[in-house]
């Protein structure tokens, strides 16, 4: 059954607590090359029959009007997965 | 729980064995011993149902006779609990153990209901989850009481703070604990944390979670009408927790092959707080005869259950069963141990107003039965039957089994090697002619891990929700305010001492009651029951049984010399690292009373020019001591004495104290003695004091060591008005308790201990908060 | 006359009795508000109190701020309603887009739980008219998602404009952007903040202070501000 993607990433600009942690466990843990970590989330949409050129036009709104605070986060990609 | 140690789940079986066919293929040969029974619990069941039991039945009597649902180690030694209690013990409880948790009258027509568990082993596997759903286990037992969770507190312990893996399960245990107990607004209002190498390869997790409720709302896990509705309601049912019972499926049935169970439990305390608010909906609307919450061997326990108590039976209709996973077999879905699930039993005249509140508040929820009246359980899953037995005997009449007891090999040498004796006969190096070493053992004390301020743990907890708490951690007990008219509240302490124990089981339990007795008492209230978890390691090890035996006993005997009964508790065995067993756990904690939480006693001084009193006797008691361990690394002789008469002496004293309106503060002695407690109670709110030791050394016949490392029991230290010095001397005095004093309290910003230190507050905040945060924050 | 303070519960929300609480003990009337009823009830303010509304999933607020209570209360607070968000309640008005930026997790990653002294920045609204302007006052906080973000244009507006109403003192607890622990929107009707007042209105039971156990009760002055505000409306 067909799903919509939805990449939701932090703003570019601002914190990213959660990232700079992990990336500080990394080094710790000898991964020294990785310079920043930047953790986001990814949102499926099932349905249950195929997905037209619509649904993604839709899928964009709800991602920047819902899944999304456009204050803080950037819907990065919106995709069809089959 | 991990029912089946490092069990990895193997395959699903397909086909659904039928009690048709388990009549006509009586020779099949079923995985028993693979469950965890024994041959001739195996024919045991056999002969209780005249033929082989199906697989499905064969899960439900697996887990329902294993050690953590069946008590089949502890349950002769339990009954103590039950027996050695007098009429005027048992006038305030409404109920009693054996049910979900145990409950208190405390008066105005309120009544409480409290209980501690464990979730050990899931702990050490994903101390998150573990930790997490360990309060959500708890919380659910008291829910299922009628009554609203007020409050929940926890006891940890740790393997050695140095090693690398202790930091991964602190870190899980914690943030779990926060987790969960902050999404469901509970104030966690006290507990303790323990670091101690012999839990390296075994953390112990207890969670403890208390409730109020009026008489009248008090529910209880029975199914007794026939033609009521049995309904489970929740969250939907998922493979959490099914582990070892995958074993039923390898080679006695058809698979369509391999698939992956988890053995670990995940929680969502969201949907734990929205099933609190709905339940207790669903009771003051009196839309439920009877309630059962779903905790270890889910369904299967919570329908064998229901029926068994309710003295009636159940059919079932598995199907029913609202699932997250289709690929459920139905031995799955009764094993399963999916969290946040209740099962209601509703008469079908409430059926309407019940659908009504959990719609409000977008509950999902499934009518999977009907109570009948005959002694049966039956479950079908759809048009056949795949469980028909008699309740009772899943879930009351398991197995009890008298483990082999024998007195441990090293005991007598351990006893004997006392810190007189210790280091070659020279007694282990007091430096009573220096007091600037016994200052920095002072210090290193006080910095060490136990010893150390917790509040880099604590602060990840809410206290403050509910609006309701009187007193938490730091102080010696968490307060409750349970009425808001009269300020009635309700305290809780718990305390264990592993070390103790290993030196004496009997003794320790004793003295780990006490101390719980003394700091419900040192904070005004009144103690009145008592739960308990009982930490130890393989009933298998004949040693374990001993100390098992014994700790009971000395809980036992205890509770009927303080005249408080125990109410309920848990018990977990099996904690080891390889093969060597925890130091035996048995966590005690009292429940008190207090008419109006505006009398709570403060545990540190706040008021300048005080008189500074120690109640009680010090003798040179370091055997199993702080300071045996922190200094010397040594552990051996005898425990301190308990003297339970005294103890309520003490208790009774204090309550006359404060009532009189004398009491400034009081602070129980325990554990690193009167060093620790002076501490505590100057940077417990920056007030200073002058302390001296001279008097105590003279009148008690003690070295300037054992004055401030000694845990002799039955002490606290008070603190008096001047004005209200002569009464107080005058009340202890009239009461037989002795009463010293020894320092007087100032405002400089300094704690100090005459011809032994003079410590700046700030510095000595400094090392005493420091430790926890600079190793694992 | 008592004037009938709204406190919204969502599913998840936990601090809503404490809140009821406090407006009683302010001399108001609190009137429970549920998250699916659009139906305000003719009160005359709004509580959206703290809690982890829908187990905070998606993001903190987000799902809350769809709720039907909360179109009723946007169009309520554009029309100059007060309306107070504490901590998740705080979450919620930023979801709403009533007051600007963001809230994430903490910067140390851990909840906290402590007492907080603020610096109370703004007396000009309905909710901190009894305070004096930078008086000091110690409420306790406690949260994991504190951390306050703002682009640096928001941020320039905000303090040009005066729009800060509290700010971190001592200590910043969470990582929040120039210490900000609380907002007020233009109009000053609507005001959001991390801390918890409601949990210092009692003696007794609030945070500790010099000489006294938990006698703490600055927070009180947030409940009986706008029951003032009411009666001088």
């Amino acid at each position: 059954m067909p799903k919509i993607i939805v990449e939701v990433m932090p703003k570019e600009v601002l914190l990213d607590p959660a990232g700079k942690s992990v990336n500080n466990a990394l080094h710790r843990s000898g991964h020294k090359d990785i310079t920043a970590v930047r953790i986001g989330k990814r949102i499926e949409l099932h349905f249950d029959r195929p997905v037209t050129d619509a649904d993604l036009a839709e899928a964009q709104k709800i991602g920047e009007n819902f899944l999304s605070n456009a204050v803080i986060e950037d819907v990065v990609s919106v995709t069809v997965q089959n | 729980m991990a029912l089946f140690k490092k069990k990895k789940p193997d395959f699903v079986p397909s086909g659904v064995d039928t009690t048709a066919n388990a009549a006509v293929t009586p020779d099949k040969a079923l995985p028993y011993a693979q469950l965890g029974l024994k041959d001739d619990e195996y024919a045991r069941i056999v002969d209780i149902l005249g033929r082989r039991p199906t697989a499905s039945e064969l899960a439900m009597y697996s887990v329902m006779w294993s050690e953590h649902c069946s008590y089949k180690s502890s349950k002769i030694y339990l009954r103590q609990f039950g027996e050695k209690v007098t009429d005027e013990m048992k006038k305030d409880l409404m109920v009693g153990m054996g049910e979900n948790a145990g409950v208190v009258d405390i008066g105005e027509g309120w009544a409480v209901t409290f209980k501690v568990e464990s979730h050990n082993h899931p702990s050490y596997i994903e101390p998150f989850q573990g930790a997490a759903t360990g309060v959500g286990g708890i919380v659910r037992d008291i829910l299922t009481m009628g009554a609203r969770p007020i409050a929940v507190m926890d006891q940890l312990r740790f393997g050695a703070p140095e090693n690398p893996d202790t930091a991964r399960v602190v870190h899980g245990v914690v943030d779990g604990i926060s987790f969960y107990g902050n999404c469901l607004g509970l104030p966690n209002i006290g507990g303790e944390t323990v670091f101690d190498k012999v839990y390296q390869g075994n953390p112990l997790v207890n969670a403890l979670s208390v409730g109020a409720l009026r008489h009248e709302d008090l529910k209880l896990a029975k199914a007794s009408n026939p033609g009521d509705l049995v309904i489970l309601f929740g969250a939907r049912t998922g493979a959490d927790g099914i582990g070892g019972v995958s074993v039923l499926a390898s080679e006695t049935f058809d698979s369509t092959g391999p698939s992956r169970r988890p053995a670990v439990q995940v929680g969502d305390p969201f949907a734990e707080k929205v099933l609190i608010e709905c339940c207790l909906e669903l009771y003051h609307a009196q839309v439920v005869a009877g309630i059962q919450d779903l905790g270890g061997a889910g369904i299967s326990c919570a329908t064998s259950e229901l029926a068994s108590n309710g003295g009636a039976g159940m059919r079932v209709q598995l199907q029913h069963v609202l699932k997250r996973d289709e690929t459920l077999t139905p031995e799955e879905i009764l094993m399963s141990e999916s969290q946040e699930r209740m099962m209601g039993i509703v008469p079908k005249k409430h059926l309407k107003a019940f659908e009504a509140i959990v719609n409000k508040w977008e509950v999902e929820y499934s009518v999977i039965g009907e109570v009948i009246n005959e002694d049966r359980l039956y479950i079908n899953w759809g048009e056949e039957e795949i469980v028909n037995v008699p309740p009772r005997t899943v879930a009351h009449d398991g197995p009890v089994y008298e483990r082999p007891v024998a007195y441990p090999a090293y005991q007598d040498s351990l006893n004997a090697n006392n810190v007189h004796v210790a280091a070659h006969g020279h007694g282990l190096h007091r430096h009573n002619d220096n007091g600037s070493e016994l200052a920095a053992q002072v210090v290193q004390i006080v910095s060490s891990p136990n010893q150390a301020d917790k509040s880099w743990i604590t602060d990840q907890y809410d206290r403050y929700v509910g609006g309701n708490t009187a007193l938490a951690q730091p102080d010696d007990s968490g307060m409750i305010r349970v009425d808001e008219k009269s300020g009635l509240g309700i305290a809780l302490a718990t305390d264990a001492n592993g070390r103790y124990c290993y030196l004496d089981p009997y003794e320790g339990a004793k003295l780990a009651l006490a101390e719980a007795y003394r700091n419900v008492a040192v904070g005004g209230a009144k103690p009145m029951a008592v739960t308990n978890c009982l930490n130890f390691g393989s009933p298998e090890n004949p040693e374990v049984m001993w100390q098992f035996k014994q700790a009971t006993a000395g809980l036992a005997d205890g509770c009927l010399e303080l005249g408080i009964p125990v109410t309920g508790g848990n018990v977990s065995f099996y904690n080891q690292t390889g093969d060597v067993a925890i130091h035996p756990t048995p966590v005690v904690g009292v429940l008190g009373v207090i008419d109006d939480v505006a009398r709570r006693i403060p545990s540190g001084w706040q008021d300048e020019g005080n008189n500074i009193y120690l109640l009680g006797v010090t003798k040179d008691e370091l055997d199993g001591s702080v300071w045996s361990e922190v200094i010397h690394g040594h552990l051996g002789g005898r425990p301190p004495v308990v003297n339970l008469a005294f103890e309520k002496q003490l208790a009774e004293a204090i309550a006359a104290g404060s009532e009189q309106g004398l009491i400034a503060s009081a602070h129980d002695l325990s554990e690193a003695g009167l060093a620790q407690a002076v501490v505590e109670c100057s940077l417990r709110f920056g007030m200073g004091a002058r302390i001296w030791l001279g008097e105590i050394c003279e009148r008690d016949g003690v070295d300037r060591t054992a004055a401030l490392f000694s845990e002799s029991t039955g002490r606290v230290l008070v603190s008096v008005g001047r004005e209200d010095d002569v009464k107080f001397v005058g009340l202890c005095e009239a009461r037989g308790i002795p009463v010293l004093r020894i320092g007087v309290t100032d405002n400089s910003g300094h704690l100090e201990i005459q011809d032994i230190a003079n410590w700046n507050l700030a510095d000595l905040a400094g090392a005493h908060k420091g430790t926890l945060a600079e190793l694992f924050g | 006359m008592t004037f009938k303070i709204g406190v919204v519960t969502f599913p998840g929300t936990l601090d809503d009795r404490d809140a009821q609480r406090a407006v009683r003990i302010a001399g108001g009337e609190a009137v429970a508000l549920w998250h699916a009823d659009e139906n305000l009830h003719k009160v005359d303010a709004v509580i959206l109190p703290g809690g982890f509304s829908y187990g905070d999933y998606l993001r903190c607020g987000a799902i809350a701020a769809q709720a039907p209570v909360m179109e009723s209360i946007i169009k309520a607070a554009n029309g100059g309603l007060p309306v107070l968000g504490i901590c998740n309640g705080f979450q919620v008005l930023v979801e709403s887009h009533l007051l600007p930026g963001g809230l994430i997790r903490n910067e140390k990653q851990h909840f906290i739980c402590r007492d907080q002294t603020l610096v109370v920045e703004n007396v000009s609204t309905p909710w901190t008219n009894q305070f004096e302007l930078n008086q000091e006052i110690v409420i306790p906080l406690k949260n994991g998602e504190g951390g306050y973000i703002a682009t640096e244009e928001t941020l320039k507006k905000l303090e040009g404009e005066g729009l800060i109403a509290f700010r971190y003192k001592d200590v910043n607890p969470n990582g929040s952007m120039h210490d900000i622990a609380g907002l007020r929107n233009e109009r000053g009707n609507v005001v959001g903040l991390m801390p918890h007042p409601e949990h210092a209105v009692e003696a007794g039971f609030g945070p500790d202070m010099p000489g006294t156990m938990r006698s703490g009760v600055d927070g009180l002055k947030f409940f009986t501000s706008v029951l003032n505000s009411l009666v001088n409306a």
